[in-house]
């Protein structure tokens, strides 16, 4: 381990007096949670999302219609009725910059979510089993890195996307779903699974680098010697320890899945319409850029502000809970 | 040295190897037919042409086929959708790529490391903010929207420059620059790390203190360390360049290789993907063994070794 940035004495001090304040049992994440406190950076960006999220997933059902056309009312200046004026269809630009972001946090938030399902648990089983597993596992995840990530998503997301056709007939046909829902909600499923399958290579070494530590501590071999199963204390007693890096690196990756989203939505291979994401937003935006820039820039600065946000938001998790990541 | 660089480049061919079966399977399970993009063909000159093509060949068969041809004959087999070798399309198209992958990387490096640099010498002043929040900002607005506003606010204001279009050495200008901004923003902040870490060091200390000037102290002293995780970097940086530049070819219009890759989904030409993903694969295996040379190079405690599990 390298020593963390160095501090002024000055600040040391102060650090070390608030873990001293704390008469009740501290905990890691009580410790993190004052630090944070003190990182207005971060904790400015923590409001930035929370407000991005209410306003997407609370305020935007109670705004317009984001698909209702109304051809009459093209490019609209924004106005009482629409806040943010019209897109090329009439359509309300506010709703849609809110719907979008709908899906664009959601497919960050669950491939992430997949993504750091399988990295802690390859990672966790190659680091813990050690050896020639290990070693296989390990070679494996190298391999893949090497891959040119975004190549394979695509053609993934191709491969994909005919079977969330046909999930979305089944469910239609079995169980009686309203059809336009079920297809703009299976639409989007590929999309999880395409960027969550090969985002958690990096998470795995993480983790594996952790566990190789961790399994050689006392608490682990008291765990082993009360007669627990190796799978028990691997994931109650190891994985548990591990959450810290693994908070910081998911904080880190949901911006990068919300771009590559955007990527592939840009490309003609995300989600697709009547579906909007801030991708889309930004492609239909390009499209009309000399005349009314606002369709590409209003979208893109959201868009941005989110990611700044999930950035920095990142960074400050990553210095209070004392990680130093692999990258950067 | 020499055994190690053979032995990374075994590891490469089975990085190739592995990158061909991923996307060999993944292009057969993609839906669709190759031929039924264009006119309505009746089902005899459909079979015709799959047969010319080896498509009804068993699986087994074309998994093997294909590498084979690579090596002993060094053909890429035939496009399906344009019918041309896709050998020829890749070495029209390279050029292209290579040339705006590279220049991006070389803005990127000429932005991206003197701004680290700078920002970790004047660690915590209004500089290092400055810098970083501006950082952050290349690693957050995305090539799709910093594109089209360079197109606007600069192509189309100064005469000379090109909104879109391919040709003249200046046309490479705009998309170097939204395709390396990102990378010279993530360059800044690796530099930045690794210069921080590098200052705090005794060595450091000691050159101060025999009075050798700051300026030397940096750029001799302290940078050949502190620049080692940007140039670890490099590799994947040109892998994400590549990548990257799909998006970037498509709004100026550049006739490089990601336009192939893209149409060559939409359409279902498996051997254009095929060859266009390999040829990626294997400018990515370079790079990398590139970048682990130069790291063996300026870092001599790195001990190179064959396996680089760490």
């Amino acid at each position: 381990m390298t020593p963390a940035p160095q501090e002024t004495a000055a600040e040391e001090g102060q650090r070390d007096y608030s873990l001293l304040q704390a008469d009740r049992g501290s905990s890691l994440w009580r410790d993190a949670w004052l630090r944070m406190g003190k990182n207005k950076v971060a904790i400015a960006s923590l409001v930035v999302f929370t407000i991005t999220c209410l306003l997407c997933f609370g305020f935007a059902w109670f705004c317009k219609d984001p698909i209702q056309q109304d051809l009459t009312n093209k490019f609209a200046s924004p106005s009482g009725e629409h806040w943010l004026g019209t897109d090329a269809m009439g359509r309300d630009l506010f709703s849609r910059i809110l719907y979008g972001g709908q899906i664009s946090i959601l497919v960050g938030l669950i491939a992430t979510f997949v993504a750091v399902t399988i990295g802690v648990t390859y990672g966790a089983i190659s680091g813990f089993y050690g050896g020639r597993i290990d070693a296989v596992m390990m070679r494996t995840v190298d391999t893949l890195l090497s891959i040119p990530f975004l190549m394979v998503v695509i053609v993934l997301q191709a491969v994909l996307s005919e079977w969330s056709g046909t999930t979305s007939r089944w469910i239609v046909d079995t169980w009686g779903w309203n059809k336009e829902f079920t297809n703009r909600a299976t639409n989007v499923l590929p999309l999880f699974f395409a960027l969550g399958l090969f985002g958690w290579l990096t998470l795995a070494r993480i983790v594996r680098a952790q566990v190789l530590s961790l399994k050689e501590r006392e608490f682990v071999e008291a765990a082993t010697s009360l007669g627990l199963s190796r799978l028990r204390v691997l994931f109650r007693h190891i994985i548990p320890n591990t959450l810290g890096p693994t908070v910081v690196y998911a904080t880190l990756t949901v911006p990068g899945f919300i771009m590559y989203e955007a990527t592939l939505s840009y490309l003609g291979l995300g989600v697709e319409s009547p579906n909007s994401s801030w991708g889309i937003l930004i492609k239909e935006g390009a499209n009309y850029l000399e005349t009314n820039p606002q369709l590409l820039i209003l979208p893109g600065i959201l868009f941005s502000l989110t990611l700044f946000a999930l950035n920095f938001l990142g960074d400050g998790l990553r210095d209070a809970l004392d990680v130093r990541a692999s990258k950067d | 040295m020499l055994r190690f660089i053979a032995s990374r480049l075994l590891q490469g061919l089975f990085v190739l190897f592995a990158l061909y079966t991923i996307t060999f399977f993944l292009a057969k399970a993609m839906p669709g037919e190759p031929f039924t993009t264009e006119k309505n063909l009746s089902e005899e000159s459909k079979a015709y042409q799959r047969a010319l093509y080896g498509l009804d060949k068993p699986l087994l068969h074309q998994y093997l086929i294909y590498p084979k041809n690579i090596i002993t004959e060094g053909s890429l087999a035939v496009s399906t959708s344009k019918g041309r070798p896709v050998k020829d399309i890749i070495s029209q198209s390279f050029k292209v790529s290579v040339i705006l992958g590279l220049s991006a990387l070389g803005i990127a490096i000429c932005i991206g490391v003197p701004i680290g640099v700078i920002s970790a010498v004047r660690r915590n002043s209004w500089v290092d903010w400055g810098t970083m929040a501006i950082a952050m900002i290349g690693i957050c607005v995305p090539a799709f929207t910093i594109g089209p506003l360079l197109q606007i606010f600069i192509a189309a204001k100064l005469s000379g420059i090109k909104v879109a279009g391919w040709g003249d050495p200046q046309d490479i200008l705009l998309p170097a620059i939204t395709l390396g901004l990102s990378t010279a923003a993530y360059l800044a902040r690796l530099t930045r790390g690794g210069m921080l870490e590098i200052l705090s060091q005794d060595y450091i200390r000691t050159a101060h203190a025999k009075g050798i000037p700051s300026s030397k102290v940096i750029t001799r002293h302290a940078l050949r360390g502190g620049i080692l995780p940007s140039v670890a970097f490099i590799g994947p940086a040109f892998a994400a360049l590549i990548s990257g530049s799909f998006i970037v070819e498509t709004i100026f219009q550049v006739p490089g290789m990601g336009q192939h890759f893209v149409n060559a989904v939409i359409s279902r030409d498996e051997f254009l993907l095929l060859g266009v993903a390999l040829f990626f694969g294997f400018l990515i295996v370079i790079m990398n063994l590139a970048a682990d040379i130069l790291t063996g190079i300026l870092d001599p405690r790195v001990r190179i070794t064959g396996n680089s599990s760490r």
